[in-house]
């Protein structure tokens, strides 16, 4: 790039610390630059520390190591001129819609006269005339957001950071609000020199974006960086854009597999390999437990029912777009079925496995046993909570002990999250019960009558057929 | 996402659950105790070397016409200890919300401070007033406004801190990206969200002001006779002459000056606070007030607005703005800042130790006797305090779920039952003595009816809330499945108001030993009723000087009424929180 990025992060790492006194990486080694005149997008899953990268970026937390430097210089030095627009809009509710788009230029000691001026010319650029005097409560979620960027827009800011801005909003809502968006940007109303997206939403990102990271998690990493190369307005049916997001798509299924961008020439152009290593960079280093997606057993039921439905391969991109579900939805249930052996991701396709269409077949209590077998065959904590049960005299266990394993490895917003799906899935399979008042896990009499997992005959769960090449493994 | 707090909002206790989980260790809570028994020692030791001999006496009117002026009197006692509770409370919350290190201890502080039965000071604080302004109504009148202040501040400093915890992530990162200054992040972040907290906190703490207020404004010591000019020492007076017309007076004068205040201030300041509800849309039955409607609709307060606030505050605002901005780029706390807070640690620390070390040494010095007795009151108002729960139970939760379950019912009862509760328990204290003392009861059941007077309205105002929120739907599931008698009451109705009732008890159980001391202990026509009770004791002493009783007496209370609130009802709580929490 010729011009000079105006954030560059320089070997970023942010980690918290645990009540045990280890740490939790959550953005790992990282290079970074925003550079002037583009629309940047940062793609990745639900959790996987995009908001936290941002916040770093933006100056709003420091990096546990690492630095941020603003136009060359580093951050704290000066405070940079940027702006947020936040998920939530964050507006404050007790002011009015004008005293809002106001605050930051109070904060900047504008006088009143001025500020209230381009306060109303900024809340004129975003379609808001006649609600000055408004309270966000009375405006839709779509005026809210508009609000929002008014507020960000006013103090003119060099980079404009968005952290999820369309998700709160409804399907419609958020297509026109994302159009008039670029429309401000590609008639250069926009008084910013660059946009900084977070989103989960691979479409939203091929449509704005004129540079594509995505994001790897446990730590957060980046996995691939390209520019892209459509022209705007970009046509969401065009083959190019439907290549793309496919492309997104795999990247983001398969982390394991190298994918090449199609048509490079026309498509995009890779800042940083496929992969998501640069040369020479350390490979990244997979978390030593097994982390269970989040996902219900209901949600992961009816996606293997669906599948059955379809002959039992769909494509990912129409299974998605069929569900109007986002990846962040869809991800964790695919996850779900992938390491229970249901199903399994080929070159964007989703292809269920024997078990998979078995279960489908089976009726409530089959599927209970069918989920039991998958379940103790592949998921560590669930595998380790039977055998503890088994051992223990009175098949019982507090909770505590498990959180405590879990601690270990999770920060703690993830333990709680792994500790739910794991119950979840438990309870359904008749491992145990789970008396949430007294915090134990009691073996049921099922599971007690069962044979250990280890001792199971290995045929007792049949290996997928021929074409498959292999099994997502579980990691452990 | 943050509640709105209505009325079951009430409780102090309810305000654990909004509560970031502090670290649960019990050194601070040991420590905090322990300074709450060295402030009391502080105190009351100053009371007693401090102690002048001479006493004014005011002779208090008891004409009617001598009641207006009266009632201002009180009146603005409770304002100013209102106006001092909320500095407090702001200086207090902020700290203890910013400065983490001082969190894990003020926070403790303040849970133990706030289940000290107030009036348990009362003695030691009126002696240590009057003695610092010797021959003075001053000191009378500090003693008063600091009791009432000790009153009101506590559930104010709790919810404002607790305000402050709650602000909303993103709401923070978006005035620290705009670069508020500390004064914007103040007066546009945190004050207006903690608004609604801090108003019905406020409106909780005036009621109490006004129960210990009736109390402060005369009581008798031994041989001496505190007496300020109010609406407490006439009703007092009153009583004592057996002057029932002038006691009528005075009730109704209450009543009145509480419909007033209701109207007049706390109406029109929650119908203000309204917009700083944190939601995100607007909801149908938003409460209303003629009051603030006229104040709105004035163009001449607007114009005096407009002249005065307006510029005053876009001053402040730019001033503080341009401050920051110049701030901004150096930013390292000096080192002597540092050392002035360990210093004063060390110092707060050597204090409580010394506290603690002359408290133990005064507690050996008393006999067995004593603490028997002592122990034996304590046995008393125990079994007093729960008697009286128990009877404000069994009466609230049939009325109260018979008001809630009926709308028209409830249209009737509920500005009729907020007005007599509105009233004083301290105020009737003397009606209820001398009719029962007329029909030939004792002080044992007057200490009960009064108690009684005290709690339940606590307790019936969750209830009716609580049977109101019980869902349709699953009153109707109940019909349809011929749930009904017993049945109905055990799986619908019993489960359905838990959590408010708990709240109602924990509220009711503060207040009912907050009364108890002095319900069991009364002066009247030159007579002293008496009957066996910690508060009993703790008055005793304080009449006779009995320095060593009264400490001992007061830490028991103390202890005990923090020892049930740990034990019994934040374990209630936490149940109703989490099982008997209707899902929405």
């Amino acid at each position: 790039m010729a011009s000079e990025p105006i954030i560059e992060a320089r070997a970023i790492e942010k980690s918290y610390p645990q009540p045990d006194g280890t740490r939790i990486q959550v953005v790992g080694l990282t290079d970074f630059t925003i550079e002037p005149g583009k629309i940047i997008a940062l793609l990745g899953a639900s959790g996987c520390g995009k908001s936290t990268l941002l916040r770093i970026l933006s100056g709003l937390s420091l990096p546990t190591s690492g630095a941020i430097f603003w136009h060359g210089k580093p951050l704290g030095s000066e405070s940079p001129n940027v702006a947020i627009v936040f998920q939530s809009f964050a507006l404050f509710p007790w002011l009015t819609v004008l005293e809002n788009v106001e605050a930051p230029l109070e904060a900047r000691g504008v006088a009143a006269v001025e500020r209230r001026k381009r306060a109303l010319r900024m809340l004129d650029t975003v379609g808001l005339d006649g609600f000055e005097t408004a309270y966000p409560k009375e405006l839709s979620g779509g005026m809210k957001q508009r609000v929002g960027f008014a507020r960000a827009l006013v103090v003119e800011p060099e980079v404009l950071f968005m952290d999820e801005p369309f998700s709160a909003l409804d399907v419609l809502t958020a297509e026109n609000l994302r159009g008039e968006l670029l429309e401000l940007w590609l008639n250069k109303k926009m008084p910013a020199n660059a946009i900084f997206i977070v989103t989960h939403n691979i479409e939203e990102a091929v449509i704005l974006a004129d540079r594509i990271v995505v994001l790897g998690r446990n730590p957060a990493r980046i996995r691939s960086d390209f520019n892209v190369r459509l022209s705007h307005p970009r046509d969401r049916k065009s083959a190019r854009f439907v290549e793309l997001v496919d492309y997104i798509y795999k990247i983001m299924t398969e982390p394991d597999v190298e994918h090449t961008l199609p048509d490079p020439e026309s498509t995009g152009e890779i800042v940083v390999p496929p992969g998501g290593l640069k040369k020479g960079q350390a490979p990244v280093k997979s978390s030593r437990y097994q982390i269970l997606p989040h996902a219900r057993v209901g949600g992961v039921a009816g996606l293997v029912e669906l599948l059955h439905d379809r002959g039992g391969r769909e494509d990912l991109f129409r299974l998605a777009e069929d569900l109007v579900m986002d990846v962040e939805d869809l991800l964790p249930i695919l996850e779900a079925c992938q390491l229970l052996g249901f199903a399994w991701l080929k070159e964007g396709d989703v292809q269920l496995s024997k078990q998979g269409a078995e279960f489908a077949d089976a009726d409530i209590q089959a599927r209970k046993v069918l989920f039991r077998k998958a379940a103790l065959e592949h998921v560590t904590i669930l595998k380790q909570i039977d055998s503890i049960l088994r051992r223990k005299s009175d098949h019982s266990i507090n909770e505590e002990f498990f959180r405590d394993v879990l601690d270990e490895h999770f920060s703690e917003d993830e333990v709680q999250r792994q500790f739910e799906t794991a119950m979840n899935w438990g309870r359904y399979a008749e491992i145990f019960d789970y008396d949430r008042e007294s915090g134990r896990l009691v073996q049921t009499e099922v599971a007690q009558n069962e044979p250990a997992a280890e001792a199971a005959p290995v045929a007792a769960v049949p290996r997928p057929d021929e074409k498959q090449e292999s099994t997502p493994a579980p990691k452990i | 996402m943050k509640k709105s707090i209505t009325l079951r909002g009430f409780s102090p206790y309810r305000l654990w659950s909004q509560l970031p989980s502090i670290e649960s260790s019990h050194l601070p809570d040991v420590i905090m105790f322990a300074a709450g028994i060295a402030i009391f020692y502080g105190v009351a030791s100053v009371g007693r070397s401090w102690f002048g001999p001479f006493t004014p006496t005011v002779e208090i009117s008891r004409s009617v016409w001598a009641l207006p002026a009266y009632a201002g009197y009180s009146l603005l006692r409770i304002t100013i200890a209102y106006a001092l509770s909320l500095l407090f409370a702001l200086v207090y919350g902020y700290v203890a919300a910013y400065n983490a290190r001082a969190e894990r201890f003020m926070v403790p502080l303040l849970d133990v401070l706030q289940s000290i039965p107030v009036l348990s000071f009362l003695p030691p604080v009126m002696l240590a007033m009057v003695a610092l302004f010797p021959g003075r109504q001053l000191g009378l009148e500090m003693g008063t406004i600091l009791l009432i202040f000790t009153s009101q501040v506590w559930n104010m400093t709790f919810s404002f801190y607790a305000s402050l915890k709650g602000i909303p992530n993103e709401m923070r990162e978006a005035a620290t990206v705009y670069r508020f200054s500390s004064w914007q992040r103040f007066t546009q972040l945190e004050l207006p969200s903690s608004a609604i907290g801090l108003v019905w906190n406020s409106m909780m703490s005036v009621a109490g002001g006004w129960f210990a207020l009736m109390v402060c404004e005369m009581f008798v010591l031994g041989q001496r006779d505190f007496r300020l000019p109010g609406l407490g020492s006439y009703l007092q007076t009153a009583a004592s002459a057996g002057d029932t017309a002038s006691m009528f007076w005075g009730v109704a004068t209450m009543v009145l000056l509480i419909v007033l205040l209701d109207q007049f201030i706390w109406r029109p300041v929650i119908a203000w606070a309204e917009k700083f509800k944190v939601e995100q849309v607007e909801s149908t039955d938003a409460p209303r007030s003629w009051v603030l409607n006229l104040v709105r609709h004035s163009s001449g307060l607007a114009k005096i607005r407009q002249k005065t606030l307006r510029p005053l505050g876009e001053r402040l605002l730019l001033y503080f703005a341009r401050k920051h901005t110049e701030e901004s780029s150096e930013q390292t706390a000096p080192a002597w800042r540092e050392w002035i807070v360990r210093t004063l640690a060390v110092l707060a620390l050597a204090g409580i130790g010394y506290g603690v070390v002359r408290v133990v040494m005064i507690l050996s010095g008393l006999g067995q006797v004593e603490l028997r007795e002592t122990a034996r009151g304590l046995g008393a108002t125990f079994l007093r305090v729960n008697l009286a729960l128990l009877l404000a139970a069994l009466w609230t939760i049939p009325a109260g779920v018979a008001i809630g379950l009926n709308p028209k019912l409830a249209r009737i009862a509920q500005p009729l039952a907020q007005i007599a509760a509105s009233v004083p328990a301290t105020a009737l204290l003397p009606v209820i003595l001398l009719v029962l003392i007329r029909l030939g009861g004792g002080m044992g059941i007057a200490s009960i009816v009064v108690l009684l007077l005290g709690t339940q309205w606590y307790v019936l105002f969750n209830v009716i809330a609580g049977a109101m929120a019980i869902p349709t739907d699953l009153k109707e599931c109940c019909s349809i499945f011929r749930v009904q008698g017993v049945e109905r009451w055990k799986r619908l109705i019993l489960p359905g108001i838990f959590p408010y009732l708990v709240t109602g008890m924990v509220t009711a159980s503060g207040g009912a030993w907050n009364a108890s001391i002095v319900a069991e202990y009364f002066h009247f026509k030159g007579q002293t009723y008496t009957t066996t009770g910690l508060g009993a004791t703790i008055q005793q002493a304080t009449d006779s000087g009995d320095f060593h009783l009264l400490l001992a007496a007061t830490i028991m209370m103390a202890a005990t009424v923090v020892m049930v609130n740990r034990l019994l009802w934040r374990k209630l709580f936490t149940l109703a929180e989490t099982r008997y929490r209707l899902e929405t």
